[in-house]
């Protein structure tokens, strides 16, 4: 293993970080709440897609039944959950984002036990690059990665939905008051975050292929930690940040120790807090008095 | 109570207002020179400048979206400056936090009502009498003498407070549960137990009856009387500004735009142009 | 002031008489054997989890912030304790062990270490909000896990073992009637106030005096340094520490506990954290569902009933047995304008 190969396996899981982190970003920019349960919902999708693929479907309808369900399961949590306590005080909406999290987590174990099922290969072979070999399993996922991106963006930027979601996130109240229909714009960006979080998670399950309760816990913070990294509320933020934890944590592992790892990515997140709590690409935002 | 009074006067400098008789030879409480203040490429205040004495009452009027809470939020260094100086007593503010400028003497009410709202009405004067008290963290927690000797002089503070605007019947309730106008003079009353040589009121009058604002009118005037303190007020009860304050500063777009007495104010042009003429009056 | 003063030291003293005669009770069931082993050792894990739930509630139901990392103070606390039990021995001193005298400094000490880890995460963790703060004490939580398993003295992910079983109900009750007078007199003071007063309106407080760091410092600080002392009560009850112990889960248990007993609410986290250790030690069955229960309570009880099931209600036995003695204090007359219409806008 040298340099390259590290720089290159970081774009890899770091393009994967940053669909993810698209997803909890979108989610804190409109409602201002760490959706702690969306790590699970990778989760919930890695296991869907794993049990049609188990079931001899096709990898399209497999990765098509993982986004539908995930983006109901997104849905329903923030009418449930979410919804009626989005005027109360700022921890109760965390802390039932955290049970919402456990409970997933826990219903997953019960019905799925916590041994881990291994994730059929449904992208093989690669090619060479000079004397390096690239697996198209690299290929795909950056590509996708980027075209669902890319895709967002213009969403963002040029529909009207798009142009809604940035103005609730910009200030729930006026967006209300120009006629937006706030419930549904925040349901919408519940269920986009959750469709990207669904090819995500099989992107995942691609290079690591083991589907487990609690498979999404650390890697969906580590993705709201590149996501807070780049920068809240800002999708090149996502992706910067994505690819800095993806690169920080390929290039600790391949140096140091793969143990480390998570120490070495937690610690950049409280490095970027003090020295920049608006992360790379965001803006401050002041409370208004 | 505190050392504030005791810090020499620097030169006196004339009030640009009205001054009462006593005042004359005293420092401003306040006095604001060249303040401005911008966000991103947006300026907010620009040369924003005036003098207020030791007891008079102004008002800080101007459109929606003049500035108004802006300065407010400047003088407290809610928001940092980016020009400018404010002193308070003949001291700077630069680069003090919102709770030294309030040990400086600076008290402030908000426009949408910021009470302590799951604690009692007394918990919320004595919160605001917290510096007044000298007690350590060892001697609370061990009940030392200096204890009971501060708690219970605060608490008789705290309902004579209360008793100013007759609440001190309500000093158990939840602050929560008052009814508007009882918020809003909680409010007041949490502000004056910081023992301020200012008072900063953001629109008192908000939300209540004719009668209500009359009687805010009476006590605003009682404050400034029986507490000897400056009252800045911003307010858009054109009646209560023009009752109460013996000069008013009226600023758009984050300058101001005249400033003087309320006769003054009243037949001045420009402000019926940028102001009044807008308005129902 | 007289009346103040007389009317805490009665109830000072009813509260001290309680607790001879609680101690009294349990300590002479323990060595009549009506309390076997099993039993006790419930009792201690119970006391521990109190100590946790209590401090946790300084900063969660008090200060009003989302610590996620208490277990993270907590393991500080256990490791620093343990390796100062198993590395040192002291003489009797007259008729204090020095087994005993020991396992207090060594509490102490985990105490302080975790103090130390509170404020040097708190400081630069205080200049953030909410969430913020919420994550990155996780991070530090995880990271103290990392260190743990990778640095020798504390036994790497192999564990470290040999830890004298030090823990008793009395040391258990010990600590946890300070945690509970430490915080009870903490938050009745102008300090309290002022760590409530940040829970209820950091800008509010901030414009009548109060100093935001200074305070989210002390509440992080006294909740960080209580952690660490259940966590050295926790590591010379299970004898036994690897940094699995003191993973997210824990973190989690103790908010559910918090939660569930009252944001705020002393007697809340008592109460919970003695159901909550018992129920799934008695019901073995309860085991596999508990999380899965817990969550479910978290969500239920921030929907229903944000501020917990006991609200900041304080149970007081003064306040029993005056009822009980039928002299009920007359209800506050309320003047009939405080009660009208429009009681608030939210």
């Amino acid at each position: 293993m040298n340099l390259i190969n590290h720089l290159i396996n970081g774009i890899h899981v770091g393009s994967i970080y940053a669909l993810v982190a698209l997803g909890y970003n979108m989610v804190y920019g409109i409602v201002k709440l760490i959706n702690f349960a969306h790590g699970d919902i990778i989760m919930a999708g890695a296991y869907v897609a794993f049990f049609a693929l188990d079931a001899g479907l096709p990898t399209v309808v497999a990765v098509a039944a993982s986004v539908v369900f995930c983006v109901l399961l997104g849905v329903v949590i923030e009418k449930v959950a979410y919804r009626p306590l989005r005027k109360s005080a700022k921890i109760s909406l965390l802390i039932t984002a955290i049970g919402i999290s456990l409970l997933l987590e826990n219903v997953a174990q019960k019905l799925f036990s916590a041994t881990p099922r291994l994730f059929p290969k449904i992208i093989s072979g690669g090619f060479y690059l000079g004397d390096r070999q690239i697996s198209m399993t690299t290929i795909v996922t950056i590509v996708v990665s980027a075209v669902l991106m890319a895709l967002l963006t213009v969403f963002v930027k040029t529909t009207n939905a798009g142009k809604a979601m940035r103005a609730v996130s910009e200030d729930t109240e006026a967006a209300q008051l120009m006629g937006i229909n706030v419930d549904n714009t925040i349901s919408m960006t519940f269920a986009i975050g959750s469709g990207l979080a669904a090819i995500a998670a099989v992107l995942y399950c691609c290079s690591y292929p083991q589907v487990y309760p609690t498979m999404g816990a650390l890697f969906g913070i580590k993705a709201f930690i590149a996501a807070v990294l780049g920068g809240i509320g800002s999708i090149p933020g996502a992706v910067v940040g994505g690819l800095t934890i993806g690169i920080a944590e390929a290039l600790t592992k391949g140096y140091l120790s793969s143990t480390w790892a998570d120490a070495i990515v937690f610690s950049l997140l409280i490095v970027t807090l003090l020295l920049k709590p608006s992360g790379i690409l965001g803006r401050k935002v002041v409370e208004k008095v | 109570m505190t050392n504030r009074t005791q810090r020499a006067p620097l030169v006196p400098v004339p009030s640009g207002f009205l001054m009462r008789e006593q005042d004359v030879d005293k420092t401003p409480v306040l006095e604001i020179r060249h303040l401005g203040v911008d966000f991103g490429g947006l300026t907010a205040v620009e040369d924003f400048n005036m003098a207020l004495g030791r007891t008079e009452i102004a008002g800080l009027i101007g459109p929606n979206g003049a500035g108004k809470t802006t300065v407010f939020n400047l003088l407290t260094n809610e928001i940092e400056p980016t020009r400018g100086i404010i002193m308070i007593d003949g001291y700077d503010t630069r680069g003090k936090k919102p709770y030294e400028i309030c040990r400086m003497g600076v008290a402030r009410t908000f426009q949408n009502i910021r009470l302590f709202r799951n604690m009692t009405v007394l918990e919320n004067v004595k919160i605001g009498l917290h510096n007044e008290m000298k007690y350590s963290l060892g001697e609370a927690v061990l009940r030392l003498p200096r204890y009971w000797s501060n708690e219970t002089v605060s608490d008789m503070r705290a309902l004579e407070l209360l008793s100013f605007f007759n609440m001190q019947d309500a000093a158990e309730l939840k602050a929560g549960s008052l009814p508007y106008g009882a918020q809003r003079r909680l409010e007041i009353v949490r502000a004056l137990a910081t023992n301020p040589s200012l008072l900063l009121l953001d629109e008192p009058a908000a939300g209540m009856n004719p009668s209500e604002t009359l009687e805010l009118m009476n006590n605003i005037r009682r404050i400034r009387d029986e507490f000897n303190i400056a009252v800045l007020l911003i307010e858009h009860d054109m009646n209560l500004v023009m009752g109460v304050c013996d000069g008013i500063v009226v600023l758009n777009y984050g300058k101001i735009i005249a400033k003087g007495s309320p006769d003054d104010i009243m037949s001045d042009p420009v402000v019926i142009e940028a102001y009044l003429g807008k308005a129902d009056q | 002031m007289e009346k103040n003063l007389r009317s805490f030291f009665r109830r000072s003293t009813l509260n001290v008489i309680l607790c001879v005669a609680f101690f009294a009770a349990v300590s002479y069931m323990i060595s009549a054997k009506i309390l076997n082993r099993y039993y006790t050792n419930i009792i201690n894990l119970v006391l521990i989890y109190i100590i946790a739930a209590v401090s946790l509630n300084l900063t969660c139901g008090y200060l009003g912030q989302l610590p996620l990392g208490h277990a993270g103070f907590m393991s500080i606390g256990a490791y620093t304790a343990a390796i100062i039990t198993t590395h040192f021995t002291l003489p009797d001193i007259g008729p204090v062990s020095g087994k005993a005298l020991l396992f207090l400094i060594a509490t102490v000490a985990g105490g302080v270490m975790a103090m130390a880890a509170g404020v040097l995460i708190g400081l630069p963790a205080l200049r953030l909000k909410g969430d913020y703060l919420a994550i990155i004490t996780l991070a530090f939580g995880e990271i103290i896990r990392v260190l743990v398993q990778n640095i020798k003295i504390t036994g790497g992910a192999m564990g470290l073992g040999g830890i004298g079983k030090y823990t008793n109900f009395g040391w258990g009750f010990f600590w946890t009637v300070i945690v509970v007078a430490f915080t009870y007199l903490l938050i009745n003071s102008r300090h309290g106030r002022a760590i409530k007063s940040v829970r209820e309106d950091e800008i509010a407080a901030e414009s009548v005096g109060i100093n935001l760091t200074y305070y989210k410092i002390v509440a992080f600080a006294g909740a960080a340094f209580f952690a660490g002392v259940s966590g050295s009560l926790f590591a010379h009850h299970i004898c036994y520490l690897e940094p699995g112990n003191f993973g997210y889960n824990m973190s989690i248990e103790m908010l559910v506990m918090v939660v569930l007993g009252g944001l705020g609410s002393i007697s809340g986290s008592i109460i919970a954290a003695t159901v909550l250790t018992i129920i799934p030690e008695v019901l073995q069955s309860f085991a596999t569902w508990k999380m899965i229960i817990y969550s479910l309570l978290l969500v239920v009880v921030m929907i229903f009933k944000p501020s917990g099931l006991m609200g900041d209600y304080e149970f007081s036995a003064a306040r029993l047995i005056s009822r009980m003695l039928r002299r009920k204090e007359a209800a506050p007359k309320l003047p009939e304008n405080y009660t009208e219409g429009g009681e608030s806008d939210d």
